[in-house]
């Protein structure tokens, strides 16, 4: 059958929304809603625009910590991956922060830098830049020797080398650090919202689990979770058409 | 000495009209406690293709790259043309093991990058390319990238960039290991007919001794742990008889047999 | 790095930015930043009290759990993916969406679920580690050399047989490697749902302290925090790398 995948996912997804829906009639707990329950109460949300402005809301920590967290953390990483005496200095630090619980962070932020957006971007930023460091520093670090060679052998200057071999060459690792950022950034904003001050969506969880209105709440969970996967595949079909064959090419395939 | 012995009886013929394109002068390398090479001498006459043939371990790779100014040798000298080597420069083109292509950039791209660091002009550079992908019979293919070439096509790029900078040396680091038999045999015959007709100074790194002997002018013994010469071969009298009589010609066989005799106790 | 050509050890920079943390803390810049060794000294004021004591405990507790159930589920289920096309289809976009997804939001739904205490906690770890492990059994499971397959068959082998002599052991370094992601995430989701579920373990301590502005108190709890996190992580990569020695030469 060739719509095999297809039909499967959609099947998948009939059986998981089917289960809830059951589940949400039995119910399971006065706390449970029904899929169909949930889905309206979503369709409600969006059409009086409820979810609009609470996603503008919640954007803007997430918008503005991703931008930071790229940024600098790229050039950091291309710093740590080309010079010895940075990586000594800087890897340890965030090596331990990829470790580290680094949400147990928040409550200090939030006695440093109040309730407001700054916190919020300082807990997106916490959390999405250990592993964009991490991945371009290493992907530097690694670039195959014998293509840096190769520039070297061909009177490359340091400059043409970095410019035209190790970043190329580094660049698929770096966007996928750059998208394990923003799965990371996406975990950090909504923490943020729920645990400093609920605003934008984890207002809309959190007000309406005070008031038991739990399909709203279930819908408002729902679309954050889903907005982030679909951007988050977004971003890897953009990964797979950019960086196509890049990975491939060497001798060992 | 074998050294001294083998030079004098079949090299005295040709040494009067040759000249030295590059010399090895008492390179001596370590890595750490290891010695890799010792006080080690070789030239390499213009015009003609020498291989550095040995076990595993013995170092060629390591002279190759001290040749091409990658590596800096702790002692001794390397001259090219008289000049003595203190890194790259534009009298040397590297051929990789590996192939080294940038697996982002298309053919044309890769053939022209040894120009394109030179600050050659973009369509100068890939007018030059384009002659090279032709000549290596890659015509077709000048906006493919390499994950879509097979691993012969690949090393023929990389064959391409080398000659498209135009330098007098090409060096050969075990340019045909990762391709398959069938393939390595055409390009042998190609690598032949290349060196016969560009006048340029071949050095060869390979491990096969049947393709040391078929495409060498002159191949170096080296035996690891110090690596040294142990042994210049000059073949001379098949080169003559056409690419597809050298396997079945006596002094061939001999040389293979005599080669294996040497080296067999260094396999482990 | 090298100094003088001495090899300085990979984490030895630690030092130099504890001694910066340290002038900072002396110079006074911010009241947030209290001198490194006063928050030691704290530190070892706190180990012993018993609201440390019940912090680490209960926290170690709801870790372990969520990682016990984590492992125990998802290998079996990495495994069955791996064999069966068909489950694997049905469920490998779901393993795929909630290794990404943002399972903070998933916390409310336990709390009015499971109600505000340690079934939570559990929960949320285990939801943190569960994916990648059975992405990673997975993967481990399909990437099995088809000629070690053909060989238990060649010489007779039963389905069972070929499960626990075969599958398991060539799967076994991808497996571990799961494990080990798994295990540093539960670490993060023990910590994000004593946050929002602050009535336990450290969560609790955290609010006191942050309440009361006990700076010393507040940095020690996190430096003991990141040290075993770190001490956890490196536990796992160091027992991987252990099992990595036969992966490498397959």
């Amino acid at each position: 059958m060739r719509n095999r995948p297809l039909f499967l996912k959609l099947l998948s997804a009939v059986i998981v929304f089917g289960a809830w829906e059951i589940a949400g009639r039995i119910p399971v707990s006065y706390a449970f809603p029904t899929f169909l329950e949930s889905m309206s109460a979503l369709v409600t949300l969006t059409l009086d625009g409820t979810i609009f402005t609470a996603y503008a809301e919640t954007l803007k920590p997430l918008v503005v910590g991703l931008v930071i967290s790229s940024v600098l953390g790229v050039g950091l990483g291309l710093w740590i991956g080309l010079s010895a005496k940075f990586d000594w200095l800087f890897s340890p630090i965030f090596v331990v922060m990829q470790s580290a619980p680094l949400a147990a962070l928040i409550p200090l932020l939030v006695m440093a830098y109040g309730i407001g957006l700054t916190s919020k971007v300082f807990v997106v930023c916490i959390m999405a830049m250990p592993v964009i460091v991490l991945n371009t520093s290493g992907a530097v670090r690694n670039t195959p020797s014998s293509i840096k060679e190769m520039g070297r052998s061909f009177l490359g200057s340091d400059l043409d080398i970095v410019l035209k071999v190790i970043i190329p060459a580094a660049s698929p690792i770096i966007f996928s650090g750059l998208r394990l950022g923003v799965s990371a950034g996406f975990i950090g904003a909504i923490l943020a919202e729920l645990k400093i001050t609920p605003t934008g969506v984890g207002d809309i969880i959190s007000y309406s689990r005070s008031i038991a209105d739990y399909p709203s709440m279930y819908a408002a969970i729902f679309s954050i979770i889903l907005l982030a996967v679909l951007f988050l595949n977004l971003l890897e079909k953009i990964e797979h058409l950019l960086f196509k064959g890049n990975y491939r090419g060497y001798v060992s395939d | 000495m074998a050294t001294s012995q083998t030079k004098k009886t079949t090299g005295s013929r040709v040494e009067a009209s040759v000249e030295i394109a590059v010399s090895a002068r008492n390179i001596s390398k370590n890595y750490g406690e290891t010695e890799a090479l010792k006080n080690l001498s070789l030239d390499f006459p213009r015009g003609q293709l020498t291989s550095l043939l040995g076990p595993s371990g013995c170092g060629k790779t390591t002279l190759l790259k001290i040749i091409g100014g990658l590596l800096s040798a702790d002692s001794g000298e390397v001259e090219v043309g008289g000049q003595a080597v203190t890194g790259p420069g534009e009298d040397r083109a590297f051929v990789f093991q590996d192939f080294a292509l940038l697996p982002w950039a298309s053919v044309i791209r890769n053939v022209a990058f040894g120009l394109e660091l030179r600050g050659v002009a973009k369509s100068e550079r890939e007018s030059i390319a384009e002659k090279y992908i032709n000549d290596v019979g890659l015509a077709g293919f000048e906006n493919s990238y390499p994950h879509e070439l097979s691993g012969g096509m690949r090393q023929r790029v990389g064959l391409a960039r080398a000659l498209s900078v135009d330098a007098q040396v090409l060096l050969m680091d075990e340019p045909f290991s990762a391709v398959d038999e069938q393939t390595r045999r055409k390009f042998q015959e190609d690598l032949l007919s290349l060196v016969q007709n560009e006048n340029k100074t071949f050095i060869f790194v390979t491990h096969s001794i049947e393709e040391a002997v078929y495409v060498s002018d002159q191949i170096a013994i080296l035996l690891p742990r110090p690596s040294r010469v142990s042994e210049i071969i000059k073949p001379s009298g098949f080169r003559d008889k056409g690419p597809e009589n050298i396997r079945r010609d006596p002094e061939y066989l001999d040389i293979v047999d005599k080669i294996w005799a040497s080296l067999r106790s260094y396999v482990e | 790095m090298k100094v003088f050509g001495y090899q300085l050890p990979g984490m030895s920079s630690l030092i130099l930015w504890g001694l910066l943390w340290e002038i900072v803390g002396r110079v006074g810049v911010t009241f947030f930043i209290p001198p490194l060794s006063e928050v030691f000294q704290t530190l070892f004021a706190i180990i012993g009290t018993p609201a440390f004591v019940k912090a680490l405990s209960e926290t170690a507790y709801a870790f372990s759990m969520g990682v016990f159930f984590a492992i125990v589920i998802g290998i079996p289920v990495g495994i069955l993916m791996g064999k069966s096309r068909l489950l694997d289809e049905l469920l490998l976009p779901w393993v795929n969406i909630f290794l990404s997804a943002p399972l903070t939001a998933l916390v409310p739904v336990l709390m009015v679920l499971f109600g505000f205490g340690m079934k939570s906690i559990i929960i949320t770890t285990s939801l943190f580690a569960i994916w990648i492990i059975i992405l990673n059994s997975r993967a481990g499971v399909m990437q099995i050399n088809r000629s070690l397959v053909d060989m238990a068959n060649s010489f007779g082998a039963s389905s069972w047989e070929a499960f626990t002599k075969i599958y398991f052991w060539a799967a076994l370094p991808e497996i571990l490697g799961g494990v080990r992601i798994g295990v540093i995430r539960a670490v993060k989701g023990v910590i994000i749902g004593q946050l929002l579920i602050s009535i336990v373990g450290f969560g609790a301590l955290f609010e006191l302290y942050s309440a009361n502005f006990m700076m010393t108190h507040f940095w020690a709890v996190l430096i003991v925090l990141f040290a075993l996190a770190f001490t956890i992580s490196e536990f796992l990569a160091y027992l991987e790398s252990r099992v990595a020695y036969y992966a490498a030469k397959r």
